[in-house]
């Protein structure tokens, strides 16, 4: 299937709009009048049925299609949002939703709406609204809640047979009272049922049915594309059966319990369909199951591992550069570079980029935004920068504080904003950058900023300073004091925030991670709040160069370009070394100079130079030779030194060597 | 019973010292150290042991001891103090010993000119003085300010 590239982003997107309908209905329901809320639904149904219709779901883009008549009738006054409206445009996200949540089990989102859409051409011709259909409910006590155990391995044999739109049944065979043959029947039921698929749990065990040791029925949980009239009809046909009840089941993981209720809907139907779709099953599978969940404890367990193969590799190393045999330096020079391959992407492993939980705010933004009647535009950069899993999963609440924070009492009313002389929509920027050992995630906005004075008069009121502690203090400092637990200087509470609680739990969060949060306001003009965590694992682009004797890792983020320079191109402008580079003049920095190497007598140098950037400011670091690009995992410098001048930390090159990487932010100035 | 304690022995300059078994993690041979710039004459630099950056120190020069060439004997003792792994460059470590409590005294003042808080004690035996360090002190967090102020200051 062609459009398989896009599923991904589709179900993406479709989740998200289901989601904005589904806030949206909510409000639409409390204000009732609000048309700007009937044209946001309108727009994500419109959007939903676009994507629906070019990706080829049928079903879904017929029920968008008459949801957009009815949302277009209240637009145009029409028709008014009464409970019943709000009603049938909740079940038909309910709909849809289980149509997509389908889809993303691999399956072709096929689902009856005829019903639905009857029940929205009702109203589109000013019909009233008709009863419920009782069907509904009707199909969900066709499913049967399972009253089985299955282990695990079971479980997952299941869950993936449902994924491959292969259901599952419960079972119970009973046999006539007076059979003598018990085993040996059950044993033929056993035959005919595995010929059409599989027998996933027997109770009792399979042994104990076979040797006929069960009263006069037994269960089967059992996999099978086959019609279940069909396989009732097989099994009956075996002598001394007297009856097989065979039920749907569904088996589901934790995850999907609260989709199960919805799923158990469509199962019935579903059955009927499973067949036509099968073809377009085993297409979608490929794009759609390619990930495993791991432990992340297996991949720490992993990585220890193989750190230790490390360290016997670099001795391995030195080992066969010592016997100088042939074949033993190929064969570790090979294992050198698988397991360095192998190191990337153990690494990586770990590594996520910080969309995952950047992901979820916009909505979360504009849902705040609208609660609180406030016009606020958010920005996202750097998303795919990359944090370790451990740090990602923690880092999530302390951003939705933050971010709340920045909603409510960041951001003024529009009205505010415009007394102001501001344009009426605010402005948050989250924002999340790689600095040297650090990732910086920022959330800035440009909202009101802390008010200064009222801080510093809580903060004595408080008891947290002495008036003339708190006059001492400067304002940066007085910004951080909102970080400190029992400060609120909200004058209204509200849901959002502003409760005094949060913010000190945010910085202990932070701290907890071994990271660190600063504030940098300015009254009127908006905050910075700004979160620095450290990278404890992290695999960079480094561009290796060689001063004297020692090798240092310069990070290809921060690198423009690389130079080799004549004698004569370098210049002098105020007693301090310049080049030119396109046209602008560049200060040069020595790399032996600055961190005193010491001469090692290598005399022959290339003034081999690195232009390096921060900002928009441009540095030439000169260093004797480039030896290549590399990604390197970063590792600290070790406890007992801390932080050393422009040195972010050190990694283990190929041959065992530690080498040294520097932060280019620090010698930029 | 008299208490026993299991030392770590190792020279530095023909004089015999000792350090807590239990404070060290292993004794390596010398390799390829990396220097770090900017840092205190005695930090020779950092090198991977047991796949963690490890600091090392020498050990001879901290404590203003006559430095030696490198030789075959030359040892790393990677302890850990505090859960920070420190390797140090002494001359040679020779064996585990039990030294009873009651044979360790309290340092006199000045013994070969190394400063009394980075000792423990003095324990004798067999006629040999041997000198208890305090590592706790040596690497303590102070001296590591004082690292810092003078890389601050650079």
């Amino acid at each position: 299937m062609e459009t398989n590239q896009y599923l991904d982003v589709f179900l993406d997107e479709s989740r998200e709009h289901l989601q904005a309908i589904n806030d949206h209905t909510l409000t639409l329901e409390k204000e009732p009048q609000n048309l700007e809320i009937v044209n946001e639904i309108f727009r994500s149904a419109h959007t939903l049925k676009g994507m629906a219709a070019t990706m080829g779901y049928q079903d879904i883009t017929s029920l968008t299609h008459k949801m957009e008549n009815v949302l277009d009738m209240i637009r145009d006054n029409k028709l008014n949002a009464t409970t019943e409206v709000i009603d049938i445009i909740f079940a038909s996200v309910d709909y849809l939703e289980d149509m997509v949540e389908d889809i993303s089990n691999g399956n072709d989102g096929k689902k009856d709406v005829r019903q639905l859409v009857e029940r929205l051409d009702r109203f589109e011709k000013g019909e009233a609204a008709v009863t419920l259909e009782p069907e509904v409910e009707k199909t969900v006590q066709d499913i049967v809640e399972v009253s089985v155990d299955l282990d695990e391995f079971q479980m997952t044999i299941v869950q993936q047979a449902e994924e491959q739109g292969i259901l599952a049944y419960q079972m119970v065979v009973k046999l006539s009272e007076d059979s003598i043959l018990k085993g040996a029947r059950a044993y033929m039921v056993f035959e005919t049922l595995e010929g059409k698929g599989d027998i996933i749990k027997s109770i009792p065990e399979t042994e104990d049915i076979e040797e006929g040791n069960f009263d006069s029925s037994f269960e089967l949980i059992y996999l099978s594309n086959e019609d279940p009239e069909e396989i009732k009809k097989e099994i009956l046909k075996i002598s001394e059966i007297n009856n097989v009840d065979i039920q749907a089941v569904s088996f589901k993981s934790v995850d999907d319990i609260q989709e199960e209720v919805v799923q158990n809907e469509d199962l019935t139907e579903s059955k009927v369909e499973e067949k036509v779709s099968d073809t377009a099953v085993a297409n979608q599978q490929t794009s759609t199951s390619k990930t495993i969940r791991v432990n992340l404890e297996r991949i720490d367990d992993l990585l220890n591992l193989f750190e230790e193969v490390v360290i016997d590799q670099s001795r391995l190393n030195v080992l066969s550069d010592g016997i100088g045999n042939q074949e033993l330096t190929e064969t570790v020079e090979h294992m050198n570079r698988v397991s360095s391959d192998m190191q990337s992407l153990i690494l990586a492993m770990r590594m996520v980029p910080v969309e995952q939980v950047f992901n979820r705010f916009p909505r979360m933004v504009r849902g705040l935004a609208r609660d609180l009647n406030k016009k606020i535009n958010l920005e996202i950069l750097g998303a795919d920068t990359e944090l370790d899993r451990t740090v990602i999963d923690e880092i999530g609440d302390p951003l939705v504080h933050l971010i709340r924070n920045s909603v409510d009492h960041g951001i003024e009313l529009p009205e505010v904003r415009k007394a102001a002389g501001k344009p009426e929509e605010g402005n948050i920027i989250l924002r999340a950058f790689h600095s040297g050992n650090h990732v910086f995630i920022e959330i800035e906005d440009d909202g009101a900023g802390i008010n200064i004075e009222k801080v510093r008069n809580k903060a004595v009121q408080n008891g947290l300073l002495t008036k003339s502690e708190a006059a001492k203090l400067s304002d940066d400092e007085v910004s951080q004091l909102i970080l400190e637990s029992g400060f609120s200087t909200a004058e209204k509470v509200s849901s959002i925030s502003g409760r005094g609680v949060g913010m000190d739990v945010v910085k202990s969060k932070i701290e907890s991670l071994g990271g660190s949060i600063s504030i940098v306001s300015r009254q009127g003009q908006g905050s910075i709040f700004s979160i620095q965590l450290p990278l404890t694992l992290s695999i960079i682009s480094t561009l290796l160069v060689k001063s004297q004797e020692e090798t240092y890792a310069i990070p290809l983020s921060s690198i423009i370009e690389t130079v080799l320079l004549n004698e004569d191109q370098i210049m002098t402008a105020h007693g301090q070394k310049v080049m030119d580079f396109r046209g602008q003049t560049v200060p040069l920095l020595d790399l032996q100079e600055i961190l005193e190497i010491p001469d090692a007598g290598q005399t022959e140098k290339q003034n081999a130079v690195v232009v390096l950037k921060k900002g928009d400011k441009l540095t030439g670091l000169i260093v004797d030779t480039f030896i290549g690009q590399q990604e390197l995992v970063l590792k600290s410098l070790g406890d007992y030194l801390g932080d050393v001048f422009a040195i972010s930390g050190a990694t283990i090159l190929g041959d065992g060597q530690v080498a040294l990487i520097i932060d280019p932010n620090a010698l930029i100035k | 019973m008299a208490e026993l304690n299991k030392y770590i022995l190792f020279q530095m300059n023909e004089q015999t010292f000792a350090i807590d078994v239990d404070q060290v993690i292993s004794i390596e041979r010398m390799q390829m150290v990396t220097a770090v710039p900017r840092t205190r004459e005695f930090i020779k630099g950092v090198t991977e042991i047991r796949s963690e950056t490890t600091a090392i120190l020498d050990l001879r020069e901290f404590l203003g001891i006559r430095v030696k060439e490198y030789t075959d004997n030359t040892r790393i003792l990677v302890v850990s103090i505090d859960s920070m792994q420190v390797g140090l460059i002494v001359d040679g470590a020779s064996e585990v010993r039990d030294i009873e409590a009651e044979n360790v005294q309290p340092a006199p003042k000045i013994v070969t000119g190394i400063r009394d808080d980075f000792l423990k004690g003095v324990a004798k035996m067999d006629d040999e003085l041997i000198l208890l360090l305090n590592l706790e002190r040596i690497l303590d967090f102070e001296d590591k300010n004082e690292l810092k102020d003078v890389l601050h200051d650079a």
